[in-house]
């Protein structure tokens, strides 16, 4: 156990490390970008290494950024002046909001078809659809989901993050793909867990065929399906980004595309470095949950 | 005159899968008297398994089950909904399936397996008396266990225990000791003899004769889904039965059939006595991490001379294998080879004579790189292919052939031409025949001896059937824990066993002899 | 000395494709007209750029098959000349994913156990960023593109490839066969090049087409973002982008761009699995 925190630590390590070094490679004078538009003077140009500190060995400046970020400090937006956590964190929620909501509803959809479409004509049917969700690009969802319940009949609203109506055409165009894929993988798992000989002694013990479903192989199907976790929160985020954009969202997706397009490095080394810590974290915990789940692997 | 248990006439099974139809069985017709223990044995494919799960219901997906009569305690069964089935399973018939590692669930408790039968069949016995009575010790610390906690032998009683949870009269159960040790399934046959005399009737599925002749009264015999013979045990075993039976009953390897074929008829080609020591292992230690897996082990193995291994699982009989052929580096001691070191050698150095030592493994196929037809296979190792695959009883056609598309006793063919083909003093065979069915085997088991006794080979035969090596080996060595416990000629030391571990694996060997 | 007598076994699963499904038929032919249109797209369509500021956000008719958008321009003829950037973007990043992962991937599996944990976990930290924002976060550095796109996409999918690649090193090379080839004298040169590597690499380019289409499907979604090849070039992703704004007008201008990018990536889904399941019969178990 402490062997895989150890390594998330590392994996975490390298991943700063890694963004770090893409920041290093970014073209054009950091006192560039800080300046933007500003005055440039040879003045408020030495007050600005001084101020960040950009005249310091390249090797004290990273461990300084590691420092600094394992202590919570993002460091500053070169456009906006301002501490990256603040303004990481104003956005978070909504974006939050909308990963949680998306994840739970993928989660439940995929569960109920999995365990309801066993049936031959049924899982064709599903097949055809998850297929169909997988490859079609999200925004491709988002844009028609607007296009019918928002213009057409006017359920939903078309933009903004007013209300629990708001959360709802962006939360499922995001959960529709994940559903796909985790209900495909869901239904292997049964199909295989079911052909397993503890299957027959539960049929030869007179259950019912829906209590071996759910008592035995559903336990069976999820040991895959959890390995996922941290994938399916990469998709989450990834996909936020270009929700927001459809649904005219704030949220963390805003923050980064302005960053990209300004090259505010902080700001975006912050939301990478982030998602990277998101998702080691939920990586380790899907690996203690598989500990919950199969009593095999934990050492008696 | 009482009812039997279960009548049944003219049953047929066909498995239909769009592409072929399968009859598994064919025309089966017999009854379960109450209270006896009755057998049924074939080899694979002779529709066994079918007949005794078609009695809960469970033939198998896709199935087509007809009968001119399916009667379960006088009840007529061919018109059962599927909620009469699930009354019949567990209330009439437990179901116990070979393995418990992977027949009981894995991820629940083993008394969470048990209780499920109880609510389901509204018993109020508790899980705790459930396992005393299949005297599983301390049964209310086993019963919070996982199956894979438990050994093997206490895994399948506590399986038995959740077929007969539900109390019902009739206990089928299907190849019940395949998966177990020796010392284990002597355990467990005589637990089911118990629960027949306490008025079980007993359905017992089985490929192993030796087996069956414990504890059974009467015997069917399959073979193409069909009954080719039945009887009483003891008549059937002393050799008045049907062709067939006589056939299988002269493939099983033991004490008896030594010196003879176990296939065909006719003895085994005479012996040149060996001359000279072609392997030889002092003082070999294995150690791997904390555990002592070989412990101090000698072993010589002569010019064309059959040396068995035999042990249980864990006994370390694998790693001497893996040690000996130089797959492994012994923690300590030495392993010559033809007169000259081979353990502590650079691979570099042993490369020109590698092809002198052979390796079979009890799974062919995984022994095959799996794009190879069956003549690149064998052309590896140089020489000729046809003359190879003549030479082990295979058409020139199977060369063409992928693995995959053969049967397991042809694969094992290969394997041996393909040992064959380098120039070679010694081959070490590791449960060469143990997947096999009893006729193939005894085909395969001819062919080694033959190949012993025409080119000189040795052979190193390791082997958890005591009978297989009694049949073919001239020495044996009986392993236990990483060390030898004892060695000797074979009829010696399975006639006159000195250690106290090799008379109790003695004795746990079902042999064919009729109960007396 | 007997024959051998018993029943060969039939095939694992009955499993085997019948005669090419529909679906697959469909498929594939959908692939090889986006290969031609990627290609050759003077063969199907005209200008992407000839704007017609007289017919500005038509519908769909005959003479436009796909309608046109807010500059005139035939829609249909833009998505044909987009294939090509989608096309192009999708096969280089899979390529440069393939390739490095096969690479690593090999070195990975049959390394030392320290190297391939040092490699192992450069797998993982690569693989913690969401592919999209790995991309951006390259984007930010090196500036919008195709080209970046391509760099982005390919990295950001390599520690797939790497990983799959990696494991199955590992289960080939402690294969039964591998340790038989031991025993005939194989050098350790000579048992990778014989037995590890085919067999490694079997599987991959059909993992390689499926993949292509989560390329496609990337390139589109950076793309619509604004990161990808830059107005007026007809890329896909940007085209759905751009008709954004008309949406409650002029549907066809964005949805039947992305409709296109769906049935690519269907298609290569499908054709991809198809080939798996052929080639699952002639590989081990």
């Amino acid at each position: 156990m402490l062997r895989r925190l150890a390594t998330g630590v590392v994996v975490l390590w390298a991943a700063a490390t890694a963004a770090y070094l893409a920041l290093l490679a970014a073209p054009g004078d950091t006192v560039d970008s800080i300046i933007g538009d500003g005055a440039d003077t040879p003045l408020i140009r030495s007050q600005i290494v001084a101020e960040w500190g950009l005249n310091r060995p390249a090797v004290v400046q990273y461990a300084d950024y590691l420092w600094r970020a394992a202590h919570g400090d993002l460091g500053r937006s070169y456009l906006l002046q301002r501490p990256v956590r603040d303004i990481v964190g104003e956005q978070l929620w909504p974006t939050l909001k909308l990963a949680l909501f998306a994840a739970l509803l993928g989660v439940v959809l995929s569960l109920l078809l999995a365990v309801t479409t066993r049936r031959p004509w049924a899982r064709r049917a599903s097949s055809t659809a998850e297929l169909v969700l997988v490859s079609t690009p999200p925004f491709l969802i988002g844009i028609v989901l607007l296009s019918v319940f928002s213009f057409r009949f006017g359920l939903f609203p078309v933009a903004g993050d007013r209300g629990f109506a708001a959360l709802v055409l962006p939360a499922v165009t995001l959960a529709l793909p994940i559903a796909g894929v985790l209900t495909q993988v869901l239904r292997d798992g049964l199909d295989r867990a079911l052909e397993e000989p503890f299957a027959v002694t539960a049929r030869s013990r007179g259950l019912r065929e829906s209590a071996v479903l759910l008592r035995h192989a559903l336990r069976h199907a999820l040991l895959p399906a959890v390995t996922l976790t941290g994938w399916l929160f990469g998709i989450l985020l990834g996909g936020a980004v270009i929700i927001e954009q459809v649904f005219g969202r704030p949220g963390l997706g805003q923050v980064t595309l302005q960053a990209v397009n300004t090259k505010d490095m902080p700001v975006v080394l912050a939301v990478v470095v982030l998602s990277a810590a998101v998702y080691v974290v939920l990586n380790t915990a899907a690996d203690l949950a598989y500990l919950l789940v199969d009593p095999r692997l934990r050492r008696s | 005159m009482t009812t039997p248990l279960v009548r049944v006439e003219d049953l047929h099974v066909t498995f239909d899968t769009g592409r072929h139809r399968v009859e598994a069985v064919r025309g089966v017709s017999f009854a379960v008297e109450r209270g006896e223990c009755l057998a049924i044995v074939g080899e694979s494919g002779s529709g066994k398994s079918v007949t005794a799960r078609t009695l809960v219901g469970l033939a198998g997906p896709g199935a087509e089950v007809r009968a001119a009569a399916l009667e379960l305690d006088g009840r007529d069964a061919r018109g059962h909904t599927e909620r009469d089935w699930r009354r019949v399973r567990g209330g009439f018939a437990g179901l116990v399936l070979q393995d418990a590692l992977v027949s009981l669930d894995p991820l629940r408790t083993v008394g969470a397996e048990i209780g499920e039968v109880l609510r389901t069949h509204r018993r109020r016995t508790s899980v705790e008396k459930l396992l005393t009575d299949v005297h599983v010790p301390e049964p209310a610390r086993r019963a919070r266990q996982y199956p894979h906690q438990l050994s093997g032998g206490l895994r399948q009683r506590a399986l038995i225990a959740s077929a007969i949870a539900g109390e019902p009269p009739l206990l089928i159960a299907d190849e019940p000791t395949t998966a177990l040790d020796v010392t284990v399934q002597a355990q467990i046959l005589a637990l089911l003899a118990e629960r027949k005399a306490a008025g079980e009737t007993l359905l017992l599925i089985s490929h192993d004769l030796a087996v069956v002749s414990r504890i059974a009264d009467r015997v069917l015999v399959m073979r193409d889904g069909r009954i080719v013979e039945s009887g009483a045990t003891s008549l059937l075993l002393s050799g008045a039965g049907h062709a067939y039976t006589r056939k299988l009953l002269a493939a099983v390897p033991s004490a008896a059939s030594r010196g003879r074929r176990l296939a065909g008829s006719g003895e085994s080609p005479a012996v040149r006595p060996p001359a000279g020591v072609v392997a030889e292992a002092t003082a070999l230690r294995k150690v791997y991490g904390h555990s002592t897996v070989v412990a101090g082990l000698d072993l010589s193995i002569g010019r064309g001379e059959i040396v068995g291994l035999v042990g249980e699982s864990g006994s370390g009989k694998t790693t001497v294998a893996q040690l000996l052929f130089g797959l492994v580096e012994p923690t300590a001691g030495a392993v010559t080879f033809e007169g000259a070191p081979w353990s502590g050698v650079p691979e570099r150095r042993r490369r020109p004579r590698r092809r002198r030592m052979q390796f079979i493994s009890q799974d062919p196929l995984s022994s095959f790189d799996p794009r190879w037809t069956v003549r690149r296979i064998v052309a590896e190792a140089g020489g000729e292919v046809i003359p190879l695959l003549e030479r082990v009883g295979l058409d020139a056609t199977v060369a063409d052939r992928h693995p995959r598309q053969l049967s397991g006793g042809q694969r094992q063919r290969v394997a041996i031409a393909r040992a064959l083909a380098p120039r070679h003093s010694l081959i070490i065979c590791d449960e060469p025949v143990s997947a096999l069915d009893v006729s193939v085997q005894a085909q395969v088991l001819d062919l080694l001896a033959d190949i012993r006794a025409t080119d000189g080979t040795a052979l190193l035969f390791i082997s958890h059937d005591l009978g297989v090596v009694h049949h073919l080996a001239d020495r044996v060595l009986v392993m236990r824990d990483g060390t030898v416990v004892e060695r000797g000629p074979v009829e010696d030391v399975f006639t006159r066993p000195q250690h106290d571990y090799t008379r109790a694996l003695l004795a746990a060997v079902p042999t064919l002899e009729a109960t007396s | 000395m007997t024959i051998a007598t018993e029943r060969p076994l039939i095939g694992r699963t009955g499993a085997r494709p019948r005669r090419l499904r529909p679906a697959v038929a469909t498929a594939t032919g959908f692939l090889v007209l986006l290969l031609v249109a990627a290609v050759w797209p003077g063969l199907f369509a005209g200008d992407p750029l000839a704007a017609d500021p007289f017919h500005v956000l038509r519908a769909p008719s005959a003479g436009h098959w796909f309608g046109t958008d807010q500059l005139g321009r035939d829609v249909f003829d833009r998505v044909v000349h987009g294939a090509r950037h989608s096309l192009a973007i999708g096969v280089a990043a899979t390529g440069i994913a393939v390739t490095a992962g096969i690479l690593l991937g090999v070195l990975a599996g049959l390394a030392h156990r320290y190297a391939d944990e040092a490699l192992s976990r450069s797998f993982d930290a690569l693989s913690a960023f969401p592919l999209l924002l790995l991309a951006l976060l390259f984007i930010a550095v090196a500036g919008p593109g195709s080209v970046s796109l391509v760099v982005a996409i390919g990295i950001a999918t390599l520690p797939h490839y790497a990983r799959v690649v990696r494991a199955q090193t590992f289960v080939v090379r402690r294969a039964g066969y591998v340790t038989q080839a031991v025993a005939f004298g194989d050098s350790r040169t000579r048992l990778v090049l014989r037995h590890v590597l085919p067999n490694v690499l079997g599987p991959i380019p059909v993992l390689a087409m499926i993949g292509l289409g989560e390329a496609v499907l990337a390139a589109a979604g950076l793309s619509f973002l604004g990161m990808g090849p830059q107005p007026p070039s007809p890329e896909w992703g940007a085209m759905l982008s751009e008709g954004r704004g008309y949406l409650r007008i002029a549907w066809w201008a964005s949805v039947l761009p992305g409709v296109v990018v769906t049935l690519t990536v269907i298609s290569l889904t499908v054709t991809g699995r198809h080939l798996q399941r052929r080639f699952e019969g002639r590989e081990q178990r």
